[in-house]
């Protein structure tokens, strides 16, 4: 008789807790560079670690950085794919390290840092400094009609509509679609995902005054939502599998709807 | 001028997808394809064929393909560090979409140079299509290597730039599942017309071969030269 696929789940039998059949050596190549040292040439240096269960690549770094290696670089706070600082290229592929598997990679692993980004030194680089450039351009943030009066009860938002701003919320600017995003990589200048999706984000929410019109003056160009040639990077790379495709096509539509007419 | 470029895009993409369809009527027969060549200049309106008719409508398609192409332009890398950085990004990522996004470039541009060619000569000669008539241009003309050319660069092309469309410009509600029944739909139609088009060529250039000796000589369906 064959098993219910369904009961399966409950049995404990995941990838945390599924015996390994064989501890499988890794090797890590890890970009090195300090940027502040003129003297130190960009390359990769070599770290060898057992696998264990379950193991991510924010576990194996942090046993790189504390058995072998103190001087590695590489940012972590949460360690559950919450604040997005751990983002950077695995395998040349853009993506959260706490949030990866060791067993979904082949036993040898490449970190590099992202490209686009400040670089701090070795897997660390400061999206924050390109994040905030990006929220001052856009004025991404809530422009009210008057100044809010912090001690009165906030006008109700309809839940739904709650639930969609909040969607959008889930963003957590880790920089992997700008990474994982080609126009991006050619132009300096565009937005990325990152930053349609903060536009959709506040043309949603009821508080904000702001109309398309407004809207269009810092999306509605080659460097916005008109640069974004599809190629759909964001969307598939999004560490939170925010729906980065539908939101851009939206807005896309409403910014030409806005320079038409 | 993205909406300019789309619009010019999708109708410039599912015009070739119909101007395959037609081609293709010669698998149907000599009279399929005559009919619809004299359809398209009027016979079956005017009771005779105004070839100027089809030249008008070459030297519309011909303007669409300038203003999609000076749109197109935009989009592309122009310095050397644009080049470079595309590149090296798409090697590293091996993302399907983005890969597809240099194909779009390259086969559009090899178009720029192509396909007036082909515009020029139905500008120039449009009452020069029939069974015949066209299979002669494909062999004795020496035009079946550019057609063959160009049928590869039009129809990834067209199927690749119509996807792009509807991921551009349609919200989808799930749009993992969407995007992936679209991405094989968008193959099964570039395979299809690649079939198409590769089968109607076949038979032009063997008809052209057989007909090799008779260039020049217009086809007349059986049914109007026994007519009285």
């Amino acid at each position: 008789m064959a098993l219910d696929p369904g009961l399966r789940r409950g049995d404990g039998d995941n990838e945390y807790s599924r015996p390994m059949v064989m501890n499988r050596a890794l090797s890590f190549q890890v970009f090195r560079h300090n940027p502040r040292d003129p003297a130190d040439a960009p390359r990769t240096q070599e770290y060898s670690l057992d696998e264990t269960p379950g193991m991510t690549l924010f576990i194996a770094l942090t046993r790189i950085r504390e058995e072998q290696d103190p001087s590695l670089n590489f940012d972590f706070v949460c360690r559950a794919g919450v604040c997005g600082s751990c983002a950077m290229v695995i395998n040349s592929r853009p993506g959260l390290a706490c949030r990866t598997l060791t067993a979904g990679l082949p036993e040898s692993i490449h970190l590099f840092p992202l490209p686009g980004f400040e670089l701090i030194g070795d897997l660390s680089v400061n999206t924050g400094k390109w994040m905030r450039a990006m929220s001052e351009r856009l004025r991404a943030w809530l422009h009210f009609e008057a100044e809010p009066d912090v001690d009165a009860l906030e006008a109700p938002m309809p839940p739904e509509l709650a639930e969609q701003v909040y969607e959008l919320d889930r963003c957590t600017e880790c920089g992997c679609c700008v990474a994982g995003c080609g126009t991006a990589q050619m132009r300096a200048d565009f937005v990325g995902a990152v930053g349609m999706n903060k536009i959709a984000r506040f043309r949603l929410d009821p508080r904000d005054v702001r109309g398309d019109a407004d809207f269009y003056e810092v999306v509605g160009d080659d460097s916005g939502v008109f640069g974004c040639m599809s190629l759909l990077g964001c969307h598939d790379l999004c560490p939170k599998r925010l729906p980065l495709q539908t939101q851009i096509a939206y807005l896309r539509r409403s910014m030409a709807r806005q320079g038409l007419w | 001028m993205d909406v300019l470029q789309s619009v010019t895009g999708l109708f410039l993409g599912l015009f070739m997808w119909l101007h395959m369809f037609f081609v293709a009527t010669i698998l149907l027969g000599h009279d399929a394809f005559w009919t619809v060549a004299r359809f398209f200049e009027g016979y079956f309106f005017f009771g005779r064929s105004l070839p100027w008719l089809v030249s008008l409508f070459v030297a519309a398609v011909s303007a669409m393909l300038v203003v999609h192409a000076w749109l197109a332009l935009r989009k592309f890398p122009a310095q050397w560090k644009q080049h470079a950085a595309f590149w090296r990004h798409m090697g590293r990522l091996r993302h399907g979409d983005t890969t597809l996004w240099l194909v779009q470039v390259l086969t559009g541009f090899a178009m720029f140079f192509l396909a007036p060619v082909h515009l020029y000569l139905m500008l120039t000669h449009p009452e020069l299509i029939g069974p015949y008539e066209s299979a002669d241009r494909v062999w004795s003309g020496r035009m079946w290597p550019l057609y063959l050319v160009l049928l590869f660069l039009v129809e990834l092309h067209a199927g690749v730039g119509l996807y792009r469309l509807a991921v551009k410009w349609v919200a989808f509600r799930d749009p993992r599942r969407s995007l992936r029944i679209l991405g094989r739909l968008k193959w099964a139609f570039t395979v299809f017309f690649l079939v198409l088009g590769l089968l109607s060529l076949a038979a032009y250039i063997k008809l052209g071969i057989e007909h090799a000796d008779r260039v020049g000589e217009p086809y007349i369906p059986a049914w109007i030269k026994t007519a009285p």
